[in-house]
């Protein structure tokens, strides 16, 4: 008796989401715009990370300098939660945006990307420079015997050979960015966070749901993104262990 | 071709210099094989010769130039280079890793692409490996693939540093004679590291024997070294069975060769018993003229002329540039104890077991 009236309260619950969801979508409020935004701010602080972070994590693996800065970045990135990382930064960022005007493109925008951007580097640096170390000694020093410059061993040796290990930490930062970009709303950014904060402000639980729903989905999207990109990116001779196996063994 | 001039290298850290003082010449065309223990210099010897380590001092030419005068990625690319683990690049295929110093080089596609074609059969590679990744391919295969790769560009040089320490002693093997092989064709200067004296005794035109700290113990063709080590520490080096080392590095040609009990076809049964009891032997070669047409037991003498006689031919032969290794396997495995030695097809004497004792006893 109880069962059945829970199950015709979700299957209400259920209907009225859809519905949301059929009437919610157009306009400068709908989950479409709201999407190009997540999207836009969490796109800018990956892009950003990843600007700074395979470089120097690049560089600084190859000539294994720098194992002290990359042990800090690791325990920084171990010991502060996502939503420490926004708290501390806020403040900081609040006070950015305010003061430069070059970064103010839009409410919220330049706190959330900040805080996404520090997010997202300690996991892409450290798996950046963990990729590069982990590159065999014996193929860099026939690469190097061979007069591969220096750069170009970086670049066309290294990060091809560490890739796997790389684009791994992308496409989890990646995920962790997307659901992270929540938070944006706090600070008065759009994207998903609105849905979230606003329904918990004027008590409307199917815009949260709805909102939290987006999140999840979006998240679980990009994780399949990135997975089919890292499937695309890796060298034939590395990733596809699969393949290789099938090959039939040839002897000397 | 390469010549070390007093060269030292002391590593930061280091109780005392890998590489004191040494001094060394490479002529074109040679192999030379730097051999001694684990920890005496070799591969620090070897990577100053393309400045993946720099002298602490001293001074290193190779074709005249000083090395230090040439940016170190451009003399890398005319000195090829075989490490023990290869190193061959995981992410591209066999063909674009031997093509990897061309492509620095700028070469033309084409050009590549007949160049990486021509070295897969000349290192013995299947045509099919083209395409493989590199962990698709033997230990073998890999051996070979690295060493094209470190052919690709034609260097005068190649520089091998324990290249087929990792390989089992059979493909050792044939990783061994495929590179003399391979050295009779290219006509390369090379310098070959190992801490293996059989491989070096093998492979070498010249062996340099290293203590540690780098100091030259010896340097001289493997032959000479065997027969007269320099000191004690070479002698402990070259170990037990010497003799039999040296068995294999000898030709058959330098040592003077017997008549053996070879008699005429028109000659006596008495002219044979008697050559026979001078040699000790209860057989006799049978020659028409120069040429020699088989052999008979005494107990086929029936008579007194040979005429009756069908000789039996030779099953034990060797030839003049055989090894004496290869004549002694001949002697003791064939009944006649005494192996005839052919020119071609000449025949031009006999070798026995106590003409190559006596030449090693020299
Ligand atoms: N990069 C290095 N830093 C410090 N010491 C080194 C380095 N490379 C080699 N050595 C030292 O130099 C000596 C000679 O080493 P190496 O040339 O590798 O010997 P081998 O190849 O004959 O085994 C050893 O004592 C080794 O520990
Ligand atoms: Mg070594």
């Amino acid at each position: 008796m109880d069962g059945q009236a829970n199950r015709g309260l979700l299957m209400e619950f259920l209907g009225d989401l859809l519905q949301w969801f059929g009437e919610n979508w157009s306009g400068e409020t709908g989950w479409l715009a709201r999407t190009g935004e997540h999207l836009r701010v969490s796109g800018a602080a990956l892009i950003a990370a990843m600007a700074v972070a395979l470089p120097l994590a690049g560089w600084l693996g190859h000539t294994g300098r720098g194992g002290l800065l990359a042990v800090s970045v690791i325990n920084i990135g171990r010991a502060l939660p996502s939503f420490g990382i926004i708290a501390l930064a806020l403040p900081f960022t609040i006070w950015l945006a305010r003061s430069t005007p070059l970064i103010d493109s839009g409410l919220g925008f330049a706190p959330t990307f900040i805080a996404l951007f520090l997010l997202a580097l300690p996991p892409i640096f450290t798996n950046t420079y963990a990729g590069i170390r982990g590159v065999d000694a014996d193929v860099v020093e026939a690469a190097r015997g061979m007069g591969i410059t220096e750069r170009r061993l970086v670049l066309d040796v290294e990060m091809p050979i560490a890739s796997p290990v790389i684009l791994t930490g992308i496409r989890v930062t990646a995920v962790q960015v997307v659901a992270t970009a929540t938070l944006g709303a706090l600070v008065g950014y759009g994207g998903y966070g609105r849905f979230i904060v606003d329904g918990l402000a004027i008590q409307d639980r199917l815009q949260l749901v709805a909102g939290a729903i987006l999140v999840a989905v979006l998240s679980i999207l990009t994780e399949i993104g990135f997975s089919a990109l890292e499937r695309f990116v890796v060298p034939a001779g590395i990733s596809r262990r699969r393949r290789a196996d099938v090959v039939p063994p040839v002897a000397v | 071709m390469i010549r070390l001039e007093n060269v030292t290298k002391v590593f930061p850290g280091g109780s005392g210099p890998a590489v004191h003082q040494l001094s060394l010449d490479v002529a074109e065309g040679e192999i030379v094989v730097l051999v001694g223990p684990s920890g005496c210099g070799k591969t620090t010897t070897l990577k100053m010769i393309n400045r993946l380590v720099e002298p602490t001092s001293g001074r290193i030419t190779v074709a005249g130039e000083d090395i230090m005068a040439i940016p170190a990625h451009e003399l890398r690319r005319r000195v090829g280079y075989v490490i023990q683990q290869i190193g061959l690049f995981p992410h591209r295929t066999i063909a674009e890793n031997i093509a990897t110093v061309p492509r620095l080089l700028g070469w033309e596609r084409t050009r590549i692409d007949d160049r990486v074609g021509e070295l897969i059969r000349l290192v013995d590679l299947e045509p099919g490996m083209r395409n493989r990744y590199p962990r698709e391919l033997s230990g073998g295969q890999r051996q070979r693939a690295g060493v094209a790769r470190a052919l690709a560009a034609d260097p005068p040089v190649m520089l091998m540093d324990e290249p087929f320490g990792a390989v089992d002693p059979i493909v050792r093997g044939r990783l061994q004679d495929e590179l003399l092989d391979l050295q009779r064709r290219v006509h390369k200067t090379i310098v070959f590291v190992t801490h293996d004296i059989d491989e070096a005794i093998k492979l070498g035109d010249r062996v340099a024997i290293l203590n540690i700290g780098g100091i030259v113990e010896q340097y001289a063709p493997p032959a000479v070294i065997l027969r007269d080590p320099a000191n004690a520490f070479v002698k402990a080096f070259l170990g037990s069975h010497r003799g039999i080392k040296r068995l294999s590095l000898i030709p058959v040609g330098e040592v003077p060769l017997e008549d053996g009990p070879m008699v005429d076809r028109s000659a006596t049964a008495r002219d044979a018993r008697a050559c026979m009891d001078r040699y000790g032997v209860d057989w006799f070669g049978i020659l028409d003229g120069k040429e020699l047409v088989g052999w008979a037991w005494a107990s086929d003498l029936d008579g007194d002329s040979l005429a009756h006689i069908d000789p039996k031919p030779f099953e034990a032969r060797v030839s003049l540039d055989a090894s004496l290794r290869e004549a002694l396997d001949t002697i003791i495995t064939s009944r006649t104890r005494v192996a005839p030695v052919f020119d071609g097809g000449r025949f031009v004497g006999t070798i026995t077991a106590e003409g190559i004792s006596r030449e090693l006893a020299k």
